[in-house]
């Protein structure tokens, strides 16, 4: 018998893609920004409050992934920025290909920020990288706050834990701070913000984190 | 449920492997699955025999590594396995370290059949 070393990712495929992704955003300064969460944690409520808080000349362009409907990307073109939907047809995830796929035709050279709204999953959207550059978990205080334990690999790899539904904080016992250590246990370097998308509570913050994830692009202005 | 997914590109690697070498049975596949890689190997598994099934592959075996997080000291340059919070270098006792692995998704080896 004869045995032979692979260095090669199970992924590599997707990561051929995501990488070909993250040059052309790195080529025309663009952030792209992965969010994931359980279904109903707040993702799409996130991106409304953001666009919302947008003025209309600002270059940002939403991707929002779903296994049906496209009910989600009907509540995001409100805002007034472009918004396109991608149906996974039963798939619990997003990945680099969809995105490649769903981006088709549009002009990326003049895009500040692509927000893209993974399928509500908290795990396995995590294996798939997509190109981006920042990915965000977001976590409601609904859920418990032992998530960050159940489901490490989604915190371990993200940039940002989102605690979400600040305003629910008086009628559920969730203890923040214990989700906070939690989730720092399993990746020291993650950085938390709290807000809620219904009061608004938080989003100076959140707004200041996206800017600064810009910066790092080499974006100016 | 994403393991599907993942073990067909396990089976499409094997074959590609396969074809690079003229065709070669592959006896054993074997994979590094990081406790951070999202992956449950259980299922992994599952998913693997059911796509086998009844395949020329069905032989194939599935050989799955599973590895622990990782962490390198910033104190003194130790790498060592961090099962247990809080991550303490064993070296030199120091809690500065980093994460360094445990999230892989990646071909170890195969094992081909003896031309
Ligand atoms: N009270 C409160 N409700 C919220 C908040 N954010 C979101 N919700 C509600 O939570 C529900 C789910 O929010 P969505 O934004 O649809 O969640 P999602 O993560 O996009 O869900 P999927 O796309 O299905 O995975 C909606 O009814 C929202 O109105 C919040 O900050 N406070
Ligand atoms: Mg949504
Ligand atoms: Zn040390």
């Amino acid at each position: 018998m004869n045995r032979i070393p692979m260095e090669r990712k199970v992924l590599s495929e997707n990561d051929r893609v995501a990488a070909e992704l993250r040059a052309i955003y790195e080529r025309n300064g663009t952030l792209c920004v992965n969010f994931i969460s359980s279904p109903g944690s707040g993702k799409t409520a996130l991106l409304e409050r953001t666009l919302a808080g947008f003025e209309a000349g600002r270059r940002v362009a939403v991707l929002t992934g779903d296994i049906q409907t496209d009910n989600d990307a009907r509540r995001l073109a409100r805002y007034g920025f472009p918004v396109r939907q991608i149906s996974t047809g039963g798939a619990c995830h997003l990945d680099a290909r969809m995105v490649q796929k769903g981006l088709e035709g549009w002009p990326l050279e003049d895009l500040e920020i692509l927000f893209v709204e993974n399928v509500g999953n908290l795990v396995c959207p995590t294996s798939y990288d997509l190109g981006e550059k920042s990915r965000v978990v977001l976590l409601s205080v609904t859920e418990g706050e032992d998530k960050p334990l159940k489901y490490p690999a989604t915190f371990y790899r993200a940039d940002l834990m989102v605690m979400n539904k600040l305003d629910l904080l008086p009628y559920v016992p969730f203890d923040a701070a214990l989700a906070h250590e939690y989730a720092r246990r399993v990746n020291p370097q993650i950085e938390i913000l709290n807000v809620s998308c219904t009061t608004g509570e938080g989003f100076d913050e959140w707004y200041r984190w996206l800017e600064a994830q810009r910066v790092q692009t080499g974006a100016a202005g | 449920m994403h393991e599907m997914g993942i073990a067909s590109s396990v089976i499409d690697a094997v074959r590609h492997e396969s074809e690079l070498r003229n065709g070669v049975r592959v006896l054993k596949v074997g994979l590094r699955v990081g406790e951070f890689a999202a992956v449950d190997p259980e299922s992994l598994r599952f998913c693997f025999e059911a796509l086998i099934a009844g395949t020329d592959l069905q032989h194939l075996q599935l050989d799955v590594q599973f590895c622990h997080r990782r962490n390198h000291c910033q104190h003194c340059g130790e790498y060592f396995e961090a099962a247990e919070f809080p991550f303490i270098c064993p070296q030199c006792d120091s809690i500065a370290t980093e994460s360094k692995g445990g999230d892989e998704l990646e071909f170890a080896y195969m094992e081909i059949e003896e031309t």
